[in-house]
């Protein structure tokens, strides 16, 4: 088992697919030889390196796109209803917006519109997250937007054992998959096989265990949430760290069962505090576990604002493990 | 004598444990071979035995703590030895000691593979004694089944542990299953490595590719080790294979793998985490359900492994509550003084039962020498 970066397994988990199935075909602006570049020798393999090498492996399967994401996104769904199995670049998930029609009322909607007849096996690739110093257009955490559409799966990796499963897993899936990465922690390592792999959507992955409280959150917030519990062990408190690898379909009942135990629960999200994950998941464990319950349930989000392109109000933006650390502090008191 | 207990090393990958409960008091009189504490390792947990007879004197190691390999976890010694003697033992042992240098990344190394044809097969080696044993894991294993055990048999055998084909870090190909093809590759890979004769020990499934190999290959087996193994009756738990194949979950698989230990709480989240880290990868779905329908059609060899054990000098050690084959298979087998049934003791009696079925290989291996 080798050590790579997230960056390195997602473009591990293209490579190995790409060989494995000619119909994977890799989409975005930039991946390929970049506008103005020097062509396919200086290629840029996209804004986060993920496509390092596959031009040169694969030619014209990876294609580099016009600044036009209502037209490549189209393409791809469209491609993959006629039997291709594209991985479309959506370079921020800020930019949904100029494309959103082609993924939630055309790609989310075929397999229900066609009575089963249709399938969309197409890949959404998007980054998202603050900490860049961005600025309010590049460096929001939308996830929720996708989420709130039934058709749409919406994954959200935190290592880079779960970017390569979870990427496998989301070429073969029949249905539109939105892959979610954080901008920030593409550089984050870990071991990954080298044989090909994948994780089932739909199953939450228990990063630490501990009796005091459960704390939930998905992508960077999950490292975020780690550091807070290590800080809070040394207090003796002890935290079961949930990160819910996928959005949609969500695991609530690893979420459930973690209460169970502990009684205690911390949502954790980058997004606003509106209608999101955060919400979302502690409303399904007050309805379903408010009998295990010994506290309200603490949740740890931005606030809701535009990303402060400032990078002191930034820091303060993105939920810190010290702001985590504090509310844990408060819901087991 | 003052004999210290100290953090034992369950497996190439293990530095360290955490003090589980201490299961006798200080005071209380050890015989030899008696459970002291729990030790919580990534992987699972187990209990430290007394190498030796005497009284527990002191229990050094607090629950909850985590400790290096090697480290002071108690104190056995007689009665009639003054405290002082016992605490300045305690004393010069903590003053003295130095952690290993190992780490995991190091541990990861110590997995070679050979080409076999078509298959790279894993395996680890311990010892260097001139005689060879070869231990081969059972269905959905890998060679970390032998943890337990494959540092303590190295003391007079070079121990070669194997992941069989389509498990481990081996090809996930299985071909079409039969126990006589993955005989064919073991052979391969052992005579690939060198050697000429074994003794074998096989867990489970690999206890029926053992009794293939004495059949096929008689001048390979110097002896046979079966453990709970499969191709001595009809009977085999056909839901545990299927579910254990079929399980994609944590929530899915844990109830299947606490079916295999007689205590199910012995399974951690690791030890499941780790199994599903093996049952995603490509291909291993196909190999278990494969190897699977052969294991449960296995038609009746029994009669023809009586006679391989009749033949080939075989120990059989199985746990009296196995969920999986059941330990009536052992019942009408020759040579009744070689089989051993252990109490209160899953399919996992290796695991269990370590240094019990540790040591009953041992006495074997020098009994054949």
């Amino acid at each position: 088992m080798a050590e790579l970066s997230i960056r390195d397994a997602v473009n591990q988990a293209f490579d190995q697919e790409m060989e494995r199935d000619p119909t994977v075909i890799l989409m975005g602006e930039d991946i390929a030889g970049g506008a103005g570049g020097g062509g396919e020798q200086e290629a840029w393999a996209g804004a986060f390196g993920l496509y390092k090498g596959l031009y040169k492996k694969y030619g014209d399967r990876v294609l580099d796109t016009p600044l036009s994401e209502a037209a490549y996104v189209g393409a791809a769904v469209g491609a993959a209803t006629c039997g291709m199995r594209p991985v479309a670049e959506l370079m921020f998930i800020d930019f949904m917006g100029v494309c959103f029609d082609q993924i939630f009322n055309q790609a989310a909607k075929f397999r229900y519109m066609f009575g089963g007849k249709a399938e969309t096996p197409v890949v959404i690739l998007t980054m998202y997250g603050a900490g860049l110093s961005a600025a309010a257009q590049h460096s929001q955490t939308l996830t929720s937007l996708f989420t709130h559409v039934p058709g749409i799966k919406v994954v959200c990796p935190s290592s880079a054992y779960d970017a390569k499963g979870l990427m496998i897993e989301s070429i073969r899936d029949d249905d539109p998959v939105v892959f979610c990465g954080h901008k920030r922690i593409y550089d984050v390592t870990g071991d990954v096989p080298e044989e090909l792999y994948t994780i089932p959507f739909g199953e939450a992955n228990i990063v630490r265990d501990g009796d005091d409280c459960t704390v939930v959150g998905y992508g960077m917030m999950v490292h975020r949430a780690a550091e807070a519990a290590e800080h809070l062990a040394a207090d003796g408190i002890e935290c079961e760290v949930i990160d819910l690898r996928t959005l949609s379909p969500i695991d609530t009942d690893t979420v459930l069962e973690s209460v169970e135990n502990t009684g205690r629960l911390v949502v954790v999200d980058e997004a606003s505090p509106r209608c999101g994950i955060a919400a979302d998941v502690a409303a399904s464990v007050a309805r379903e576990g408010f009998g295990d319950l010994r506290a309200p349930v603490g949740m740890v989000t931005a606030p809701h604002t535009p990303v402060p392109f400032s990078p002191e109000l930034e820091k303060h933006f993105v939920p810190s493990a010290d702001k985590i650390a504090a509310c844990i502090r408060e819901t087991v008191a | 004598m003052i004999k210290a207990i100290t953090m034992p090393k369950w497996g190439l990958s293990m530095t360290e444990g955490v003090v589980g409960d201490w299961l006798v008091a200080e005071g209380a009189a050890l015989a030899s071979g008696a459970e002291v504490v729990l030790v919580d390792t990534e992987k699972i947990s187990g209990a430290v035995e007394a190498a030796d007879a005497g009284t527990l004197r002191r229990a050094v190691a607090a629950t909850g703590d985590t400790l290096p390999v090697g480290a002071l976890l108690g104190v056995v010694a007689g009665g009639e030895i003054p405290d002082a003697d016992v605490d300045a033992f305690v004393q010069r042992f903590q003053a003295s000691f130095v952690p290993e240098e190992t780490d995991a990344e190091e541990a990861g190394d110590q997995i070679e593979t050979v080409q076999v044809g078509d298959l790279s097969i894993a395996f680890a080696r311990q010892g260097s004694a001139a005689r060879t044993a070869v231990l081969l894991h059972g269905f959905g294993g890998d060679l970390d089944n032998w943890l337990f055990n494959h540092l303590a048999l190295s003391s007079n055998r070079t121990v070669i542990a194997l992941d069989l084909p389509g498990h481990g870090r081996s090809t996930k190909a299985v071909g079409d299953g039969s126990f006589a093809s993955m005989a064919e590759v073991v052979h391969d890979t052992v005579r690939e490595l060198g050697v000429t004769e074994a003794d074998l020990v096989g867990h489970s499934m690999g206890g029926a590719v053992a009794l293939q190999l004495a059949r096929s290959q008689p001048r390979l087996v110097c002896s046979l080790t079966l453990l709970a193994s499969a191709g001595l009756g009809p009977e085999i738990n056909a839901e545990y294979l299927q579910g254990f194949t079929r399980s994609r979950s944590r929530r899915e698989l844990k109830p299947h793998v606490g079916q295999l230990f007689g205590d199910a709480s012995l399974v951690t989240r690791q030890l499941v985490e780790d199994l599903l880290k093996y049952k995603r990868l490509d291909g291993v779905q196909e190999c278990l359900a494969t190897l699977a329908g052969r294991l449960t059609d296995t038609g009746d060899r029994a009669e023809d492994a009586r006679r391989i054990i009749d033949a080939v000098p075989t120990l059989v050690i199985w746990g009296a509550d196995d969920r999986i084959i059941p330990a009536g298979h052992a019942r009408d087998l020759p040579n009744q003084d070689r089989v051993h049934i252990l109490e209160d003791t899953g399919h996992m009696l290796q695991m269990e039962r370590a240094s019990e079925v540790n040591r009953l290989i041992t006495d074997f291996w020098n009994d054949q020498d």
